[in-house]
């Protein structure tokens, strides 16, 4: 356990190295001078002359080779310093860590949602393999993963807002604002997370264990409570922390929709002006934070599962 | 030399026999796809949006892309089966070529992606070595950016625009696709007919394109089949928040994007397209789920 936990963090710095100079690579990718963007960007509607572009060049440090531009980025971003937007001249980093509140309270909302219908509507639908209701389960569960989020925020608040006026559908601050987006972003989720128990509950349904559990006579609930869904659950866990970055895509089209001031709202406004530093530190803080989730969830999952650590591990 | 090419021939006539005998078999199963009533959807629906997508030029439909302004935001009539938008072009029309482009974004999106996972796959999984080392290394290093937003941020750096959202689309989308093309490449460099196919003098091209790459096409199709869903969701998402296609091409996820200003006054502008993503995605997830069980009989069947 512990030579396993100190291979995986000894790779960590590797990664970290090699996604700096993805997010780097993706900045210097972009056709056209930067210093003519930002200058575009502040006064719009006007050409800026030779003199200025040359200002700002400097301004920007892009007169120095990519290589210095690489490390003087990768020593500032190790500091906190993420650069400045083209745009606000706001520093970056810190309207990373001030959008985040929002999208963190996004998508846990979502995620429990997501837990407290799929947890149930699996275990029944594989206690009852075969109903009618097992059926819907599934069917639901198709629906929900091929129904573009995108579509269906807009079905609910068609509904819910505009028809029902039972929802505001926009902004951020009340709870009652919460409900329609993270119902939006956790359809997604829920349907994948639904298919995941119910296969894993059948799966585990067939162990010895169980079958001992049964002869024991313990009451079917006891058996699928205490014995079946702890081990069901296990990958539903780890499948989760592998999902994070399905569920932050998700996020940057639904706060998009229902302007809410998270994450992905920064990111889709940066793009579309090509405010690239900001796009440069969202891709980056999104990569390290998706690695760092992911070696804690598997971390954790080596924990609750002891099977787990006599596996052949593939580094 | 002669030796090989007298074996090449006893082998193909060995799978000529096989093929002969099991050929009742195979069209039992092929049919029994169709019996289950989830693949038999999938499949109607990826028939009719792939008619579509063919015969939308030939159809007599109005122009996708005419301006009519009298006729702006009409409801549905018998002239315009499902109205018409906020510039009084015909919805159905656009619908119509929208799965045109739907269905060339997603062809054009998974050929480059597969084209890099096949690349890189099986020189990883063939190969061996360093080489195989240092690209799942940098599989391993692209899996911690999520590929919508790894895609939307190489689409921004490249300027809208739809062929540069296929481009960042294909660009992104066959990492997680790789390392399974590596494992069943590895599975499949084991077996004693590549052995068998070296020893008699077979070079590593002739390996890989006659040996592996058919033992490996079970899986490919499943992936690309599964995948197919996943595309159309991702390019019409990019295409939705204004990256991809320009006004006034007819995209499902532009005119989602178009619509989102008349919410209130025609919400069916936004349904419909809406509709028709979800329609697409089922069908190709649908018969994904039915390919993945007739070619992979290891995970099929966890339904029904």
């Amino acid at each position: 356990m512990g030579a396993y936990l100190a291979r995986r963090l000894a790779t960590l710095p590797l990664l970290l190295l090699g996604i700096s100079c993805v997010s780097f690579a993706l900045l210097n990718l972009a056709p056209g001078d930067p210093a003519e963007i930002v200058l575009r960007q502040r006064n719009p509607g006007q050409t800026p002359s030779p003199a200025e572009v040359v200002a700002m060049r400097e301004e920007l440090g892009l007169n120095s080779s990519l290589p210095v531009q690489y490390v003087r980025w990768v020593s500032q971003a190790l500091t906190g310093d993420l650069g400045q937007s083209y745009v606000t001249e706001l520093p970056v980093a810190a309207q990373l860590t001030r959008r985040s509140v929002p999208t963190l309270l996004l998508t846990v909302s979502a995620l429990t949602l997501a837990f407290l219908v799929a947890v149930p509507a699996g275990i029944l639908s594989a206690q009852r393999r075969g109903s009618a209701l097992d059926a819907v389960a599934r069917l639901a569960a198709l629906v929900g993963a091929a129904a573009p989020s995108y579509a269906l925020a807009y079905g609910l608040i068609i509904l819910f807002a505009v028809q029902l006026s039972l929802l505001p559908a926009l902004g951020y601050g009340s709870p009652a604002q919460v409900v329609l987006p993270a119902i939006a972003l956790s359809l997604g989720p829920m349907a994948q997370l639904m298919r995941l128990i119910r296969a894993s509950m059948l799966e585990t349904l067939g162990e010895d264990y169980i079958r001992t559990a049964r002869a024991k006579g313990l009451p079917e609930q006891t058996v699928a409570l205490r014995h079946t869904l702890r081990n069901a659950l296990l990958p539903a866990i780890g499948a989760t922390g592998v999902n994070l970055g399905y569920l932050l895509s998700g996020a940057v089209i639904v706060e998009t929709i229902f302007t809410w001031p998270g994450l992905g709202q920064l990111m889709v406004g940066a793009v579309l002006t090509r405010d690239y530093p900001v796009v440069q530190g969202f891709v980056t803080y999104i990569a390290v934070v998706v690695l760092l989730v992911n070696l804690a969830a598997d971390f954790a999952l080596r924990v609750a599962d002891p099977r787990l650590r006599f596996e052949r591990v593939e580094v | 030399m002669a030796v090989e090419i007298k074996r090449g021939n006893d082998l193909s006539e060995i799978k000529t026999a096989k093929a002969v005998i099991s050929g009742g078999r195979k069209r039992r199963r092929w049919a029994a796809l169709l019996r289950e009533p989830g693949t038999a959807l999938g499949l109607f629906l990826v028939v009719s949006l792939l008619l579509a997508g063919l015969l939308a030029p030939w159809l007599p439909l109005d122009n996708p892309t005419k301006i009519n302004l009298p006729e702006r935001l009409l409801p549905p009539s018998t002239e315009h089966f499902l109205g018409t938008d906020h510039l009084g072009r015909d919805t159905f029309s656009r619908v119509v070529h929208g799965a045109r482009m739907t269905l060339l974004a997603a062809a054009a999106t998974l050929a480059l992606s597969m084209t890099i996972a096949l690349t890189v796959g099986i020189m990883s999984g063939y190969h061996g070595g360093w080489p195989d080392t240092a690209l799942m290394a940098l599989v391993d290093l692209l899996l911690a950016f999520p590929s919508l937003i790894l895609a939307l941020a190489v689409a921004g750096a490249l300027g809208p625009g739809l062929f540069n959202v296929l481009l960042a689309a294909g660009a992104v989308w066959w990492v997680g696709h790789a390392r399974i093309i590596r494992g069943v490449t590895l599975g499949a460099r084991q077996m004693e007919y590549v052995t068998a196919a070296r020893a008699a003098g077979a070079g590593h091209m002739r390996i890989i394109l006659r040996h592996i790459t058919p033992n490996i096409l079970g899986p490919i199709i499943v992936i690309a089949s599964l995948d197919v869903g996943w595309i159309i969701l991702g390019i019409a998402g990019l295409n939705f928040l204004g990256l991809g296609a320009q006004p006034p091409t007819p995209e499902w996820g532009a005119m989602l994007n178009d619509a989102r200003q008349h919410l209130q006054t025609a919400p069916r502008l936004i349904l419909i397209p809406g509709v028709a993503i979800f329609l697409a995605v089922l069908g190709f997830n649908l018969l994904g789920d039915g390919l993945r069980d007739l070619l992979d009989p290891r995970t099929g069947r966890s339904g029904s």
